[in-house]
């Protein structure tokens, strides 16, 4: 008898507890607002690059490994190129992972940039990829990525 | 009317390239941040910036939400000659900023 009332007594805590933990999780997603996901990324790459092939290499994407706060992050991106009248990089495309949305920065450019290298500084809004792709006038898009750890995160946080 | 901190130099020989620092006053709310009362605020950012040279572009970009707060954007361009560089943010709410930066190139 006691131990059947233990049993369910234990049964009552452990659904009780199952009940309220799912409480708990209907209600943080309720509030979380809406993240990019890799495929939301994978999706504007595919806007901006098309059909073309993304290849590894030519563009260096300068961002620190470890973030202690994601409100101001500096990011630099430079592109091998001459950038003569024949030769060079037409645009730099940054993207993210899970940031409300994968955009960050596109920039635009032609030969009378002289040196295809740009900075600014972004929002992170948790640790991710950024993915950094030049177009070039041939046509041919090349990448670089980065993978960053934020401590403090952007975008989303109330003041 | 922000305020807005450009770095170009004031001098130039012909065919160097040359960096331009901008940087501009504005909150870039990313429109998913919620204020003191919870409400969240809506969406305020410069989404376009462009450099022109003498009238011609040489520069243009494209802001998402995603970037920080009083956008810093640096670039480089080659001086061809003495003139006139201007430049020109605008956003959400009908913001736009104009400023200009002369250089003289020999």
């Amino acid at each position: 008898m006691s131990n059947a009332l233990h049993a369910t007594r234990r049964r009552f805590l452990v659904d009780s507890a199952g009940l309220i933990a799912g409480i708990g999780l209907v209600s943080v997603a309720a509030i979380e607002p809406a993240r990019a996901t890799p495929a939301m990324m994978d999706a504007a790459i595919k806007k901006v690059v098309g059909g073309a092939a993304l290849r590894k290499g030519k563009v260096k994407l300068d961002l620190a490994p470890l973030i202690e706060n994601g409100n101001t992050v500096p990011l630099a991106v430079s592109v091998e190129s001459p950038m003569s009248a024949e030769d060079y990089v037409k645009a730099i495309h940054v993207f993210n992972e899970k940031n409300p949305q994968p955009n960050v920065v596109s920039v635009h450019i032609g030969p009378r940039a002289g040196k295809a290298s740009i900075s600014t500084r972004i929002r992170l809004a948790d640790t991710q990829r950024v993915i950094a792709i030049a177009e070039m006038s041939d046509g041919t898009f090349w990448s670089d990525e980065a993978e960053v750890v934020v401590t403090l995160a952007a975008c989303l946080e109330g003041i | 009317m922000a305020r807005a901190l450009i770095n170009v130099p004031a001098k130039a020989k012909r065919g160097d390239v040359i960096e331009i620092k901008t940087l501009i006053s504005h909150p870039m709310e990313p429109g998913y941040r919620p204020d003191s009362s919870g409400v969240v605020m809506p969406r305020d950012i410069i989404n376009l910036f462009v450099c022109s040279y003498n009238g011609e572009e040489i520069f243009r970009a494209d802001l998402f939400a995603a970037v920080a707060a009083n956008p810093f954007i640096a670039f480089s361009t080659v001086a061809t000659e003495s003139g006139k560089l201007e430049f020109k943010w605008t956003g959400d709410n009908g913001f736009s900023a104009v400023e200009t930066a002369t250089i003289t190139v020999e």
